[in-house]
């Protein structure tokens, strides 16, 4: 499949997928978990259910709200949404990857926290504000660390293309080096700090003294927060899609690839995406959740890890 | 072995001390006492490991002894011991720091950047993996003595001191390795080492009712 008609195709259907998969990605976690638990579970499709009844709901607004309030959850879909059509999932040689870079996929994440917290803030609730201002809190340290990490991966590949960096780190010539190895535990820490897991956050409390994510959203309903739920959804998978495409950019069509290829990478991501979930289940049985005064030393030893690898690459490349 | 599966291995190889560096800092992040015990047989394990992996692609055989009693001594019999020292002494609450962990590890990176400054030139004839990797065991063993200075608590105190160790038989292992009986002795000095810091301990703790060093200053007479 080549020619612009071919890229712009590829460029769909990821733009399709990431949307559509990522309920079922947040369904496997929450399977695997009950199963660890010797529970069993809700359904896989049952995220989707829930999407489906919150669509149908009427959506209730606070006396007090304004146009942001009603506006946020789209501004957020939108941008989260946008940011994982960037990543290279089963394709490289997307279309929008000429458009923007990891940098631009780190705005995109932070717009749309942006408005989030703004969101939390605007109904003047006390547990909106409590949310906001934590995730801030947690944010203005988990953004220089996954550029700090952002830095090392492109410095290894030359470029901040995510496209060219997957495709660079697939190549023999990439090799293992021990930057690559710092970047991939710092963002991992990254990762679950901001998509709200277990130790950071925990995504399924309703304690509101705990909460983070969910005592920002608290106030919202119906399709507003169904799509509150899909953003969310869709950011987990957007993380553990970029872990998989730059640390095991392995089986990923190349650009101009075969509808065969294709469908090979589509497998190989899938059963990437099922590792991923199935690991950070894993994760979020066995540890606890931490003091919400001790994230700062959590992401400061991922931003320690982000700097240590960049120092490494600096220095290696001057010798 | 063909060439490019040659780089594959070396790169492993260095892969291993970068590790240890990891998890150095990984001891530096503990406040708990079961945790920095922990991380400290991890420490070991991978110290093991880049022997090991350093013995297969030198075909060194006394190699694998130096891996096997790194992985033994000091994965798990010391950590056993700590383990136990700890339960006796009752201090597996929390960890005092004289500096909190976020500068720690901040002074950690400089330090890590100083060891590759000052190791890098005076090693130009050598190839670059194995200059990373002299690097590296230096920042292991500049990263113990900083814990041991960074900690108030002597048990932890100890576990840096043994870190430094690990740093010094990684640096042994990279410079085409040292001769077995030395290897040994080192080792088995470290044990009785342990052996003599914990009997200490125990008498620290009898007197003074305390294994926090700094309380120790008072009856040196230097804080009124």
């Amino acid at each position: 499949m080549s020619g612009i008609a071919g890229k712009i195709a590829v460029q769909a259907v990821q733009v399709a997928f990431v949307l559509a998969l990522a309920p079922l990605l947040v369904g496997w976690v929450r399977k695997v978990k009950a199963r660890l638990l010797r529970r069993r579970g809700p359904a896989l499709v049952q995220p989707y259910r829930d999407l489906w009844r919150l669509l149908r709901k009427e959506a209730v607004v606070a006396e007090d709200a304004s146009w942001l309030f009603r506006v946020a959850p789209y501004l957020v879909l939108a941008a989260i949404w946008g940011a994982a059509a960037l990543v290279p999932t089963f394709a490289t040689g997307l279309v929008f990857g000429r458009a923007a870079d990891l940098i631009a996929i780190v705005g995109l994440l932070a717009t749309a926290r942006f408005f989030l917290a703004l969101a939390g803030l605007d109904v003047g609730t006390s547990f909106g504000g409590l949310g906001a201002s934590r995730e801030m809190f947690i944010a203005t340290l988990a953004e220089p660390a996954m550029l700090m990490i952002v830095f090392t991966v492109s410095l290894l590949a030359g470029t901040t293309q995510l496209d060219a960096v997957s495709q660079h780190l697939r190549s023999p010539e990439a090799g293992l080096h021990v930057a690559l190895g710092l970047a991939f535990v710092g963002l991992v820490m990254v990762a679950v700090a901001e998509n709200g897991r277990i130790p950071v956050d925990n995504p399924a409390t309703h304690l509101e003294l705990t909460m983070v994510h969910e005592a920002m959203v608290l106030e919202y309903s119906g399709r507003h927060l169904a799509l509150i739920e899909a953003a969310a959804a869709t950011k987990l998978l957007l993380y553990v899609s970029l872990l998989a495409c730059v640390f095991a950019p392995w089986g990923i069509a190349g650009p101009g690839a075969g509808v065969g290829a294709l469908a090979l990478g589509a497998a190989v991501w899938a059963a990437k995406l099922a590792a991923g979930g199935a690991m950070l289940a894993v994760f979020e049985t066995v540890v606890a959740k931490m003091r919400v005064f001790r994230v700062p030393q959590y992401l400061g030893a991922a931003l320690m890890l982000g700097f240590l690898g960049t120092l490494l690459l600096f220095v290696s490349r001057s010798l | 072995m063909d060439a490019a599966m040659d780089t594959t291995w070396l790169q492993i190889a260095h892969l291993f001390p970068g590790g240890m560096v990891l998890v150095s800092f990984l001891l530096m992040y503990q406040d708990r006492m079961s945790g920095l015990i922990n991380a400290f047989a991890v420490h070991a394990l991978v110290l093991a490991l880049a022997v090991a992996w350093q013995a297969f692609l030198q075909d060194a055989p006394h190699l694998y002894v130096t891996a096997l009693l790194a992985l033994v001594f000091k994965g798990i019999v010391i950590p056993v011991a700590l383990r136990r020292i700890v339960e006796h002494l009752d201090v597996h609450r929390g960890i005092e720091t004289v500096v909190s962990v976020g500068p720690t590890m901040l002074f950690g990176i400089g330090l890590v950047a100083l060891s590759i400054v000052v190791m890098l030139p005076v090693t130009v004839t050598t190839d670059p993996l194995a200059r990373e990797d002299l690097a590296f065991a230096l920042s292991v063993v500049l990263l113990g003595l900083l814990m041991m200075v960074v900690r108030r608590n002597a048990v932890s105190q100890v576990v840096g001191f043994m870190s430094v160790e690990n740093g010094l038989i990684l640096a042994a292992t990279g410079a085409k390795g040292m001769p077995l009986v030395v290897e040994i002795s080192v080792a088995f000095s470290v044990l009785i080492a342990f052996i003599v810091i914990g009997m200490f301990l125990f008498r620290i703790r009898e007197r003074f009712d305390t294994v926090d060093a700094q309380a120790l200053d008072g009856f040196r007479g230097e804080q009124p």
